[in-house]
């Protein structure tokens, strides 16, 4: 991944620390936004280097977009995995059948790594044990029956992506590239 | 009482009922790795509808103003994006630490990789060796 110019990533790091201190603040006072815009200016300068490594282009409005569409669509996935968990923590018999599989990704760079894994966590029944270089090792609290009986180890990592990380990965695909 | 306060009300509601879920989840579930799961999720969404649900909550009364609003999604978003982070840190290093799995589990693919990783090294030590 090609690395952006030292004022393109302090410009970044100071757009989103000021947005931080918008929502923090919550006033728009001349006087607020003048301290707001000094403190990001004097963060970001010590801050800039391990922040980001690309700098503005991350707001490239089709990222922006895809950004602002995986919102709901996470949110969502979400929901539906903690009425999973809700029925089986409360479900008397309680339907467990956990394992750790094994998983691929396509995503390259470090951010979009972070971002699958965190929505990994978050998401029906999964959750990432560790990540190294593109194998994805998770716990699943119910392996199904498909991935259970895959006879080969590729046909196990197919099957467990494509029912894992498959459905984020064309939204994180676009915006972290 | 308007629509906003009463929305954050049942939000609140919600979360609450989260809450509950992820602390029976803890009791319920037989080894680490589960229960992981289970608190992990249901504490987020439950932190989250909390949270937002007071925002809006404040902004519908009389006291209120947006500045609720704001921060409540601001910490939100943080806690969205740290919970997963520590739940992975516990649970590999519950992995390390060598914690079992519990006896009902099917598959365990990390303990052949990480096998399979050490006799690669191994095997490429013993090489240099004999050169």
């Amino acid at each position: 991944m090609e690395e952006a110019g030292k004022i393109s990533r302090y410009l970044y790091t100071v757009i989103v620390l000021f947005l931080i201190w918008l929502f923090l603040t919550a006033s728009t006072d001349p006087q607020e936004l003048v301290m707001g815009v000094i403190f990001s200016l004097l963060i970001a300068a010590f801050a800039y280097p391990i922040f980001t490594t690309r700098g503005l282009a991350n707001l490239h409005p089709k990222r922006v977009a895809y950004a602002i569409a995986y919102i709901p669509y996470f949110l969502w996935a979400m929901i539906m995995a903690n009425l999973d968990v809700a029925y089986r923590v409360l479900h008397p018999k309680r339907p467990i059948r956990p394992g750790i599989v094994h998983c691929k990704t396509v995503l390259k760079t470090n951010p979009g790594k972070l971002a699958l894994a965190n929505s990994i966590t978050l998401t029906p029944g999964t959750i990432t044990l560790d990540v190294d270089d593109d194998n994805y090792f998770i716990h699943w609290i119910w392996v199904p029956d498909e991935v259970l009986r895959a006879e080969s180890d590729e046909e196990h990592v197919e099957r467990a992506s494509s029912n894992i990380t498959a459905p984020f990965e064309k939204f994180l695909k676009v915006i972290f590239g | 009482m308007n629509v906003l306060a009463a929305i954050g009300e049942i939000l609140v509601f919600i979360g609450t009922f989260f809450y509950f879920l992820s602390a029976l989840g803890l009791i319920r579930m037989p080894d680490v790795y589960n229960r992981m799961q289970t608190s992990t999720k249901s504490a987020t969404l439950g932190s989250l509808g909390v949270m937002i649900g007071v925002g809006l909550w404040a902004l519908g009364s009389d006291f209120g103003s947006v500045a609720w609003l704001t921060k409540t999604v601001v910490i939100a978003t943080f806690l969205l994006l740290t919970n997963p982070i520590s739940a992975h840190a516990l649970i590999r290093a519950a992995y390390k630490r060598g914690i079992p799995l519990w006896h009902g589990s099917v598959v365990d693919k990390y303990h052949e990789y990480i096998e399979s990783k050490a006799e690669k090294a191994e095997s490429v030590e013993g090489e240099g060796d004999a050169e």
